[in-house]
């Protein structure tokens, strides 16, 4: 089974997203912030990481920038998740590294498609 | 609403556009014909069936038509016959076709414009390959209404989530307000044309690529039968034509064959391929006037 690391500040749009990814069959695990997703992927590198832009403590694109630059970081899928919905970041996201991006709101068809685009289904 | 006049609903729309509606969608009649009822300063459906049994305005049939068929569409929609085009149909086309460089594709029943683009887009990846060819997309669809949301090339961000990948948001597309329009160098590699698939095809001339995907679902077999025949003679011997996952020519007709391990794609047998060599025969079915239903 994939693994997937859910990185949102908000409990509920943690809780969709883990329904959607689990009926996907992806063993998730969740992270607040991106010092807290940090600490997750320095302890077990997940198959996937969903990922916020605007969080407390540490951003999503922040802790991406890190997770490349940390030992087998260059592995996991990162898939942005995100109001963030203008070119300007959409550009600076996939320059940082990420692998697909998706703007909320999302469902699960958007999720299905941009994690079987980067081919983690 | 009263039987007698879901029944006429669903003779009108069997003839002009194909569409088989059973009773259990007799929902689908509420729900998309009240707005055109209004339109058209009606109050309700039984005076719209009025309308249609005494006025027979054909442009009151057509918005009926229209309002019936499916738009349902998505970039890339099912991913796999598009990786499929990619890695397979395009490289044996680019060997096949080297003398006389040029390609045709037909994306039949193309709705909102997804399924052309999503091939314009593969074959602008390729264009280093492509230069000195010519490339042509013709994407029909019957509904007028449709195809000048498909011309305009402006998708709502749920629109462009569907399927897109993010490198060709980037790539192809300029964020306008809230949407996302498509670059006209994108756009240009299509022509569109409002048409009927329950017509004679030949005029649309010759393809070596047929998309014919989720349409033939909303036909009856003989219908069904008609369409697919008619797409055998506008195909080469070495042609090929995309279906819908749900779709199967099993039973339907002899004039193609699943291509082995490519699920969704299908070529012409031996006697599909011998009819295509043979000037375009009249179809064999009827000459009804009608319009096919779209659902890409």
């Amino acid at each position: 089974m994939k693994t997937c690391l859910v990185v949102d500040d908000s409990r509920v749009v943690r809780k969709v997203a883990r329904k959607i990814l689990e009926d996907l069959d992806f063993n998730c695990t969740e992270a607040e912030d991106g010092q807290k997703a940090m600490e997750a992927c320095a302890g077990n590198m997940p198959d996937a990481v969903l990922l916020d832009w605007n969080m407390p403590v540490m951003s999503g694109i922040e802790f991406l920038r890190r997770l490349r630059k940390m030992a087998g970081g260059e592995a996991p899928k990162v898939v942005f998740c995100t109001t963030e919905n203008d070119l300007a970041h959409i550009q600076e996201a996939l320059s940082a590294g990420a692998n697909e991006y998706i703007m909320k709101p999302f469902d699960s068809d958007i999720i299905q498609t941009k994690f079987a685009q980067v081919g983690l289904i | 609403m009263k039987p007698d006049d879901f029944e006429m609903f669903q003779q009108l729309l069997r003839q002009r556009s194909g569409l088989v509606l059973s009773r259990d969608k007799a929902y689908l009649l509420e729900s998309r014909l009240l707005p055109v009822a209004r339109r058209t300063g009606l109050k309700s459906l039984d005076e719209l069936a009025v309308a249609v049994r005494t006025k027979k305005d054909e442009t009151l049939l057509r918005a009926i038509t229209e309002a019936m068929t499916t738009n349902e569409s998505s970039f890339f929609r099912d991913m796999k016959p598009f990786d499929q085009f990619r890695n397979f149909i395009l490289p044996k086309l680019l060997t096949s076709r080297a003398s006389q460089k040029s390609i045709r594709i037909w994306s039949a029943a193309c709705s909102s414009g997804q399924e052309p683009y999503s091939l314009s887009m593969i074959l602008k990846d390729e264009a280093a390959k492509l230069a000195g060819w010519r490339i042509e997309i013709v994407a029909t669809d019957l509904s007028s209404e449709i195809l000048e949301k498909a011309k305009a090339g402006v998708y709502t961000q749920f629109e462009v989530q569907r399927g897109l990948p993010i490198n060709y948001l980037v790539k192809h597309f300029k964020q306008r307000g809230d949407k996302w329009e498509l670059n006209p160098d994108i756009r240009r590699m299509v022509t569109f044309r409002e048409f009927n698939l329950l017509t004679d095809l030949s005029p649309l001339g010759k393809f070596d690529v047929v998309f014919c995907r989720n349409v033939l679902i909303y036909f009856d077999q003989q219908n069904k039968a008609k369409v697919l025949n008619g797409i055998s003679k506008q195909i080469p011997p070495d042609g090929v034509l995309y279906l819908g996952g749900a779709e199967t020519v099993l039973g339907v007709t002899d004039k193609f064959r699943p291509v082995e391990g490519q699920r969704g794609v299908y070529e012409l047998t031996a006697g599909g391929a011998g009819s295509a060599a043979r000037p375009a025969a009249t179809p064999s079915f009827g000459t009804r006037s009608t319009l096919a239903a779209g659902g890409r």
